[in-house]
């Protein structure tokens, strides 16, 4: 392993991270705290407790959710596509390093960020409703794995986009509609029965309502098949990077 | 001892486009070889598959030993490589990209080492600018630092002084010439034919993804070079005395000068005899001048000879 090329790529990226610490940490605060006014205040007012769960609260983990998945998108898949789009990228190439050191320095990141603006939107969440964490530790693991998968995710979709339209494509067409119809600010058991059956088909619920499970214990899926959703789902995307780097697809010609 | 092997290497792309024809190169340690090659040559794709940016369609590619593609870390980590595109990243500062280079490459940090280069390439001044905010010379020379500054034994240059000025030229040269001191093995591509006549130890010449000729510059050009003897007069003749018909003289400049051209390689150059028979013809010598071919004759006579035989 090349222990020297992950912690350069790490560090190269974080250095971005905090060149635009203004944009990456104050638009998190400023966005959650727009929800809360919203959907918690105005809103939720005049919504009764979900499962014994005062809505304020109940959203929290969809917030956290949709801003994390978000986020390690956006910042993998721009992580790797500007080094492309300004041709920087022949370093890399031209580098003694495999595809794995490659995305652990730049997924690793990537996650990293995202991770970060999770606690500081938990931190902002915790200003406007009282929060518990029955299961913190399997709160920080469904936290931890989704800035992973996401970020894994976003790597490909940055390898995979020829211009900055395709960046935002996949991420604005398909992630956003998902995290929104994911449940993130209902319970899936309050749809009618047809929309409750498409929604399983949504790989999102599972990871929302294992996450609402370690602060409320409360989920719409076992919490088994939550976990096998986002294992299944890292092992996809790594599969996925791996047949990348095999081919060189996108990047080696 | 040969640094770099290249046998038979072949690069065809998607499209069917061969950019490499089976190209066979020996780059012996601590050279500088330059390879020589109108625009689309071939001369970058050689490097790239060279440095890993493309791979090989068939054949293969060695570098200290290591198979570019089955023991690439051996091989890359011996190899720097100066791009021909200014690829580098405008908001970030010179002294982080160079040590980021450094650690891609696997190397320890060396702060001390990083000053060096950037002094030597007189950058040390601005190491905490941003990229965007120097002039192209500049990051040409950012672009040198990093490739130096994981150590490498190999240095590929591709085409490093295309549109910089005449300064800054000759201070690539300077540096190529220290780096090629510290015995470091270097492969420069450039179409700047007095660069390589300049600089280079070989010369290698590339067109059509072919590999034409690879020749110690010195030999190449006594080989390959013709003289010109250009013989001054003190009356203007105004066409050759019959003695002299079949000598194959020019006349030039109104009848002032005869100009003799002969091969430097052969064992009689025929000049003795020339210059008796121009004596005995009546005609009054004023001065005599021989002018060496320059390697861009050499050059455009090669390419040439390949286009009319395709």
């Amino acid at each position: 392993m090349n222990w020297q090329a992950i912690r350069a790529i790490y560090v190269f990226e974080m250095a971005r991270f905090f060149r635009t610490l203004l944009q990456s940490f104050v638009s998190p605060v400023i966005s959650t705290s727009l929800y809360f006014v919203v959907f918690g205040a105005a809103i939720g007012s005049r919504i009764d407790q979900v499962e014994g769960v005062s809505y304020g609260a109940f959203i929290v983990p969809g917030l956290i959710m949709l801003s994390v998945m978000t986020q390690a998108i956006s910042n993998a898949s721009f992580g790797i596509y500007f080094p492309k789009f300004i041709g920087t990228i022949y370093e890399l190439l031209s580098a003694p390093v495999n595809f794995l050191e490659i995305v652990l320095g730049y997924v690793g990141a990537a996650a990293t960020k995202a991770l970060f603006i999770g606690i500081v939107i938990l931190g902002t969440s915790a200003l406007f409703v009282d929060l518990t964490i029955q299961h913190p530790i399997a709160m920080l693991v469904f936290l931890v794995l989704t800035c992973l998968s996401f970020a894994l995710f976003g790597f490909i979709i940055g390898i995979w986009a020829g211009n900055f339209e395709q960046l935002q494509l996949i991420p604005l067409l398909i992630v956003t509609p998902l995290v929104f119809l994911g449940g993130s600010f209902y319970s899936i058991s309050m749809l009618p029965p047809v929309w409750q059956t498409i929604s399983f088909f949504n790989p999102v619920v599972y990871l929302v309502s294992g996450f609402r499970w370690s602060f409320f214990g409360l989920a719409d899926v076992p919490i088994g098949l939550s976990l096998l959703a986002i294992g299944g789902f890292t092992m996809l995307c790594l599969a996925i990077i791996w047949w990348i780097f095999k081919t060189g697809w996108r990047i080696r010609q | 001892m040969s640094m770099v092997q290249i046998s038979n290497v072949r690069k065809a792309y998607a499209g069917g486009f061969e950019a490499l024809k089976g190209a066979s190169l020996d780059i012996h340690e601590g050279e500088i070889l330059a390879l020589l090659g109108p625009n689309g040559a071939g001369k970058t794709t050689l490097i790239s598959t060279i440095c890993g940016i493309t791979q090989p369609t068939s054949g293969t590619i060695t570098v200290g030993g290591h198979d570019v593609v089955t023991d690439y870390r051996g091989a890359r980590s011996l190899v720097g490589l100066v791009p021909q595109e200014i690829n580098l990243e405008p908001f970030e500062r010179v002294i982080n990209t160079v040590r980021f280079s450094r650690g891609l490459f696997g190397k320890p940090k060396d702060n001390a080492l990083l000053e060096r280069i950037l002094r030597q390439l007189s950058l040390w001044d601005k190491r905490d600018n941003r990229i965007m905010e120097l002039s192209g010379g500049m990051k040409r020379r950012v672009l040198i630092a990093k490739a130096l500054a994981h150590e490498p034994r190999v240095l590929f240059l591709d085409e490093p002084t295309a549109g910089v000025d005449v300064e800054l030229r000759r201070d690539m040269w300077d540096i190529v010439a220290g780096l090629k001191e510290a015995g470091v093995t270097i492969i420069l591509t450039t179409h700047y034919i007095e660069e390589a006549e300049a600089i280079a130890d070989r010369i290698g010449v590339i067109n059509k993804g072919e590999i034409l000729l690879v020749e110690e510059k010195t030999a190449l050009m006594t080989r390959l070079g013709q003289k010109e003897l250009r013989i001054e007069l003190h009356e203007p003749a105004a066409e050759l005395p019959a003695s002299l018909a079949d000598r194959g003289l020019r006349i030039e400049e109104g009848g002032q000068v005869l100009v003799y051209t002969y091969d430097t390689g052969q064992d009689r150059t025929g000049i003795a005899t020339l210059i008796r028979e121009i004596s005995e013809a009546g005609l009054v010598l004023r001065d005599l001048q021989t002018r060496q071919n320059s390697l861009e004759d050499i050059f455009v006579g090669l390419v040439s000879k390949q286009e009319d035989a395709a």
